[in-house]
C-alpha cells in the first residue's frame, strides 16, 4: 500500500435535471493513493453535505467491477485510463500528484442524463426483454450432465456472458452503437447448444429493439472493445452480424 | 405474543416436502391469471421467484431500487453454488449436504427446511444449465466442481469467480422472457418503504420513486420480499453499497417477527481495512482456501516480509489446530482464529491481517494452473492493493459478510404477517447460526424457483384474497405515515452527515457485536446505540429535496433503520447465553476456545416481536432434532 497523499484537481459534471444545462464544478483534493475514485467522490460529498450543499449524484453498488452500476467518462475515456477496469476499480495510485481529472457521465442519445453523473440505461433492458433468454420453464430441465459441453465452448460462452451491462461501449462509440453489448448476449447463446433452437429468432428480435431505442449503427472503429471493462471481444459483433445475415436467409425476411 | 406455527409437515424427513406438495392447494391455470403478486427485490431470490410465478400464469410486478433488475447484490457472488449431485463420486448425497449444513449451522437451524434445501439443490443446477449458465466444465464436457469450507466432498459448481453474476443473469433472462410474454412487469428505481395491511394480511406496498421522489401505492393479493441481508449495519462489509435492512425492518415494525438478528457472519478471507475513508470491504472468495494456506509469523510483532520468514517460523494455525479440515474449516472458526492470532500480536507486522499463501499451489500446479482457477481473483487483489499476489502472499482479514438472521418464516416461507412471504437472505430460515460457503446462492434459488411457486398457490388457494383498491384508507394512511417520516428527517437540519453516524454505528457493532461478544460489552453498546439514535434524530443533516433524486435521503432512511436493528442485534446476543456458530460469547467457550452451546436452554429460534421503539417481546420456536444427534461441532 502506498504512503504519500497526492493533490488532484477534479472537474466534475453537474446537471440538476435532464432538461437543465450542465457545467463542470471544480474541486481541489488531497487524497490517499489507495482510495478508489468513488471513495474520492464519497469524500467530496461528505464535505458538500456538511456544508449544506447538494452532493454529486452518482451510482455504484458492488464497487468490485461486476454489477455494472458505476461508470464515468474520465478524461475522455469511459471508465478511465486503465484497460479492463470499471470506474469503481480505478484507484488514485494511477494518477500523479498535480493531475487534473475531467469526470462526466456516459453520454449517448440513448442514455438520458437524469442528474449529475446518473444516466438512464433502460434501453439495455428492453433489448434483453426482446430475446436475451432461452425459452424454458422451471422444473423441466434434464440432468445438468445430460448435455455435454466441451471446456473450450463453455469458456468461450462465459467470455461473452461476462458483460456487466455498464454501457461504456455505447459511450465510447461515436455512433452510440450497442453492438458489443448485444453481440455479447447473442454470442453466449449462439455458442452454447442450449441456445440453438432460438438462435436466429433471438438475434433478429434483439437487433430490432436495439434499433428502435436510438442506439446507432456500427462502423467498425472498435472503440467499444478498448473501453470495455470486461474485455468483451469485437468478434462477438462479427458473430452477431453473421447470425443476423443467416437469420434473414433462413426466415426470408429482408428488412 | 405471536403464535409461531412453523407448519413443518409430519412424516419422515425425506418425505416431508413431497407430501406437503401433494397436500397443498393447487390453483388451476386459468385462475392463476386472476392473482396479482408483488415481488420486492430482484436478486437471485426475487428474480427466480418472479420468473417462475410468471411462468405459472400469475400477474407479477417486481420492484427494485436499482436502475435495472440485472444489478442486485447477488451479482457479486464469486465462489459457487452447492448441490448434492455426487458427480465426483466422493460419496456425496442429499443426506450429506443436509448434515453438513445443519452441523455447519451449529445445530441452530430447522431440520425440515435444511433437508428440503439439500433435496432441491440438484434441480437448481439442472435449471441453470438449461438456461444457458456457462458453468465450468471438465475437458470431457462434464460439469466441474470445487471444494468449499465445512465439507469434505467437492460439490460446488462455479463459473470462474463470477458464479453469482451468471446465475443472476440466468434468472434475469427467465424473468425477461415473462416480461416479453406479459406476465411480469418490472418497476425499477423504486424503494420499498412500507407494507399495506388490510384485515391483517399484506395487500400492497408503498414505494418511493427514486427519480421523481413521488410516493406510489401498489396493490396485490400477496407480497414477496426478497430484499437481501443486513450486514451493512456494520458500515464496512463485503455487501454492495446499497444493501440494507429497510424493507425487512419496516415489515418487522408492522408485525413480522425478526429471528436471530445476532447471527451475522464475519467472513475470514477479505481484504484488510486500509483507512478511514474506505467505503467497503472486498471479499476474496473462500474457494481460495482450496489451494491457499493461511499463516502468521510465530513471533509476535514480526516485521520481516513474508518471503523472509522461514518455514519453521510460520504458524499455519488452522492446519495445526484442525488437522482434519485444515484451511477448509467453516467460516466462523476460520474468522475467530484469525482474530485470536492477531489479538496475540501475531498478525502481519503486528496488525490486523494474516497471510493467504499460494506458494505450495504454485509448486504443485504451477502459476498458470493457479491462474486458470483463480485468475480474476488474483487480478482483483492486485488491482485493489497495488501488490502482485503471484509474488507476495495475500493479506487477508475477516469482514462482515452475511446475515443468517432475518424475518421469521414458516416452512412455506410466510412471515408472521399472512400474505407476506420472505425469500433469500432476507429470511432466517436455512442456515442456523452459521452459513457454509456456496449455500446462499443455493438457498436464494431454491426459495425462488422451487418453493414459493408451490406455497404461494397454497396461500392464495386457501385464503382466496379479493383484489383491493389503492384508494382505500389503509393505503392512504400508510402512505401518509411514510411521508411524515421523510419530512421529519428532512426537517432536522442538524450538523452531522448520514455517513458519519453510520460509521460510528459500524464501529460500535463490529467491536461489541462482531466476532466475539460478552455481557458487559453488549449492555454498554445497547446504551450507546440508543444515544447515537437520539443524535441522529436531532442532529443529522440531510440536504436536498423530497421530490428529486436524493441519495442522501435514501441513505438516511436506511441508517435510521440500522440504528434500530443494531440495538436488537445486541439484545439478541445478550439474550443468548451460549456460543453457537457465528455467535461467540466469551463467557461460553470450551477449554480450547471452541464455541460452547447450551442445548438445554437455547435450542430455539429467537423470534422478536416489535412493540415500540427499543422494546421487543421474545417468542421462541423450539428446534426439534429427530434425525441428527446434537453433537459438539468438531473439525479437528
Ligand atoms: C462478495 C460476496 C460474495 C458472495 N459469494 C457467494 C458465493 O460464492 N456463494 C454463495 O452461495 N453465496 C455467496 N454470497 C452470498 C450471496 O451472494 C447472497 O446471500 C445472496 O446473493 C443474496 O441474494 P438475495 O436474492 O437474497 O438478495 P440480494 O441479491 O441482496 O437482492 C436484494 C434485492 O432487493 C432489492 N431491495 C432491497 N431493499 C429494497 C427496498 N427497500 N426497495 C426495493 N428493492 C430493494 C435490491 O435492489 C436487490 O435487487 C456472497 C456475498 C458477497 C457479499
Ligand atoms: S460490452 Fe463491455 S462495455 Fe459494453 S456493456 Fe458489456 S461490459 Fe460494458
Ligand atoms: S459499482 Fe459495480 S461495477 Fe462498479
Amino acid at each position: 500500500m502506498s504512503e504519500k497523499n497526492i493533490k488532484l484537481t477534479l472537474n466534475i459534471w453537474r446537471q440538476e435535471s435532464p432538461e437543465a444545462k450542465g457545467h463542470f464544478e471544480k474541486f481541489e483534493k488531497e487524497i490517499s493513493p489507495d482510495a478508489s475514485i468513488l471513495e474520492v467522490l464519497d469524500e467530496i460529498n461528505n464535505h458538500l453535505e456538511a456544508e449544506g450543499k447538494e452532493p454529486i449524484a452518482f451510482e455504484s453498488d458492488c464497487r468490485e467491477g461486476i454489477c455494472g452500476t458505476c461508470g464515468f467518462v474520465i478524461n475522455g475515456q469511459p471508465h478511465g485510463p486503465l484497460p479492463k477496469t470499471a470506474t469503481c476499480q480505478l484507484h488514485m495510485r494511477n494518477f500523479k500528484d498535480g493531475d487534473s481529472l475531467y469526470i462526466e457521465p456516459f453520454r449517448a442519445t440513448a442514455f438520458k442524463i437524469l442528474k449529475d453523473l446518473i444516466v438512464d440505461r433502460s434501453g439495455f433492458d428492453k433489448i434483453q426483454v426482446a430475446g436475451g433468454f432461452i425459452s424454458f420453464n422451471t422444473g423441466s430441465a434434464p440432468d445438468g450432465n445430460a448435455i455435454s459441453i466441451a471446456k473450450e465452448i463453455a469458456d468461450e460462452a462465459l467470455d461473452a456472458a461476462e458483460c456487466i451491462g455498464c454501457g461504456a461501449c455505447v459511450a465510447a462509440c461515436k455512433n452510440s452503437s450497442a453492438m458489443l453489448f448485444v453481440g455479447a448476449k447473442v454470442s453466449q447463446f449462439a455458442i452454447l447448444p442450449q441456445g440453438q433452437p432460438e438462435r436466429y429468432e433471438r438475434v433478429q428480435a434483439m437487433v430490432k429493439v436495439m434499433d428502435e431505442n436510438l442506439f446507432g449503427s456500427c462502423t467498425n472503429t472498435y472503440a467499444c472493445e478498448a473501453e470495455c471493462p470486461k474485455g468483451i471481444s469485437v468478434l462477438n459483433i462479427a458473430r452477431m452480424n453473421r447470425d443476423y445475415f443467416m437469420a434473414k436467409l433462413k426466415t426470408g425476411t429482408n428488412e | 405474543m405471536i403464535k409461531l406455527d412453523s407448519k413443518i409437515p409430519d412424516g419422515k424427513l425425506s418425505e416431508k416436502w413431497t407430501n406437503h406438495k401433494f397436500n397443498m392447494k393447487v390453483i388451476n391455470p386459468a385462475n392463476k391469471r386472476k392473482f396479482d403478486i408483488i415481488v420486492v427485490g430482484s436478486g437471485l431470490a426475487g428474480a427466480s421467484a418472479a420468473a417462475t410465478l410468471g411462468e405459472l400464469g400469475y400477474k407479477v410486478k417486481i420492484f427494485t431500487f436499482h436502475d435495472s433488475t440485472r444489478r442486485a447484490h447477488s451479482i457479486a457472488a464469486q465462489g459457487g453454488i452447492n448441490a448434492a449431485k455426487n458427480y465426483q463420486n466422493d460419496a456425496d448425497s442429499v443426506y450429506r449436504l443436509f448434515y453438513d449444513t445443519i452441523k455447519g449451522g451449529d445445530f441452530r437451524g430447522r431440520e425440515a427446511n435444511t433437508w428440503r434445501l439439500a433435496e432441491v439443490s440438484n434441480n437448481i443446477i439442472d435449471q441453470c444449465v438449461a438456461q444457458g449458465v456457462p458453468f465450468a466444465r471438465e475437458y470431457g464436457g462434464t460439469l466441474a466442481n470445487r471444494s468449499f469450507g465445512g465439507a469434505q466432498v467437492s460439490r460446488t459448481f462455479y463459473a470462474r469467480g463470477e458464479t453469482g453474476q451468471q446465475l443472476l443473469l440466468g434468472a434475469y433472462g427467465s424473468m425477461n422472457r415473462q416480461v416479453n410474454l406479459g406476465n411480469v412487469e418490472i418497476i425499477p428505481r423504486r424503494e420499498f418503504l412500507d407494507v399495506v395491511k388490510i384485515d391483517g394480511h399484506a395487500r400492497g406496498i408503498i414505494v418511493r420513486n427514486l427519480v421523481t421522489g413521488e410516493l406510489e401505492k401498489y396493490a396485490s393479493q400477496a407480497v414477496v420480499l426478497a430484499t437481501g441481508g443486513y450486514v451493512n449495519v456494520y458500515f464496512l462489509s463485503t455487501n454492495a453499497m446499497n444493501s440494507n435492512v429497510t424493507a425487512a425492518w419496516r415489515v418487522h415494525k408492522r408485525g413480522a417477527a425478526f429471528a436471530n438478528p445476532c447471527y451475522t457472519q464475519i467472513h475470514p478471507t477479505c481484504l484488510p481495512v486500509h483507512g478511514e475513508d474506505q467505503s467497503k470491504l472486498v471479499l476474496m472468495s473462500e474457494s481460495l482456501r482450496n489451494d491457499g494456506r493461511i499463516w502468521v509469523p510465530k513471533k509476535p510483532g514480526d516485521t520481516r516480509g513474508p518471503n523472509e520468514i522461514p518455514e519453521d517460523e510460520r504458524d499455519y494455525y488452522l492446519e495445526r489446530r484442525y488437522p482434519a479440515f485444515g484451511n477448509l474449516v467453516p467460516r466462523d472458526v476460520a474468522s475467530r482464529n484469525a482474530k485470536y492470532v492477531c489479538d496475540e500480536g501475531k498478525g502481519i507486522a503486528g496488525g490486523k491481517a494474516v497471510y493467504l499463501d499460494f506458494s505450495d499451489a504454485f509448486n504443485r500446479i504451477g502459476k498458470d494452473g493457479v491462474k486458470d482457477k483463480y485468475g480474476n481473483l488474483f487480478d482483483m487483489y492486485a488491482n485493489i492493493t497495488g501488490v502482485n499476489p503471484y509474488n507476495v502472499p495475500m493479506n487477508i482479514y475477516p469482514a462482515p459478510h452475511y446475515s443468517m438472521g432475518g424475518l421469521w418464516v414458516d416452512y412455506e416461507l410466510m412471515s408472521t404477517i399472512p400474505g407476506m412471504f420472505v425469500l433469500g437472505e432476507a429470511n432466517f430460515s436455512d442456515h442456523g447460526a452459521n452459513r457454509l460457503g456456496a449455500s446462499a446462492l443455493m438457498q436464494g434459488l431454491s426459495d425462488g424457483y422451487f418453493i414459493i411457486p408451490y406455497t404461494m398457490g397454497n396461500y392464495l388457494g386457501t385464503e382466496k384474497p379479493e383484489k383491493v383498491d389503492v384508494e382505500t384508507n389503509e393505503f392512504k394512511e400508510t402512505q401518509q405515515n411514510v411521508e411524515e417520516n421523510i419530512n421529519k428527517m428532512l426537517s432536522i437540519n442538524g450538523k452531522q452527515t448520514v455517513d458519519s453516524i453510520h460509521k460510528r454505528l459500524g464501529h460500535l457493532l463490529i467491536d461489541k457485536v462482531g466476532m466475539s461478544r460478552d455481557e458487559q460489552g453488549l449492555k454498554e453498546v445497547i446504551n450507546k446505540i440508543r444515544d447515537l439514535r437520539e443524535e441522529f434524530w436531532t442532529d443529522v443533516k440531510i440536504v436536498g429535496k423530497a421530490n428529486d433524486i436524493n441519495q442522501t435521503l435514501e441513505r438516511a432512511g436506511r441508517v435510521a433503520d440500522f440504528l434500530e436493528l443494531g440495538e436488537l442485534m445486541a439484545k439478541d446476543a445478550l439474550n443468548r447465553n451460549e456460543s453457537c456458530g457465528a455467535h461467540f460469547r466469551e463467557e461460553y467457550q470450551t477449554e480450547d476456545g471452541e464455541a460452547l452451546r447450551n442445548d438445554e436452554e437455547y435450542k430455539y429460534v429467537a423470534a422478536w416481536e416489535y412493540k415500540k421503539e427499543g422494546e421487543w417481546e421474545l417468542n421462541k420456536e423450539d428446534l426439534e432434532f429427530e434425525n441428527v444427534k446434537l453433537a459438539t461441532r468438531s473439525y479437528k
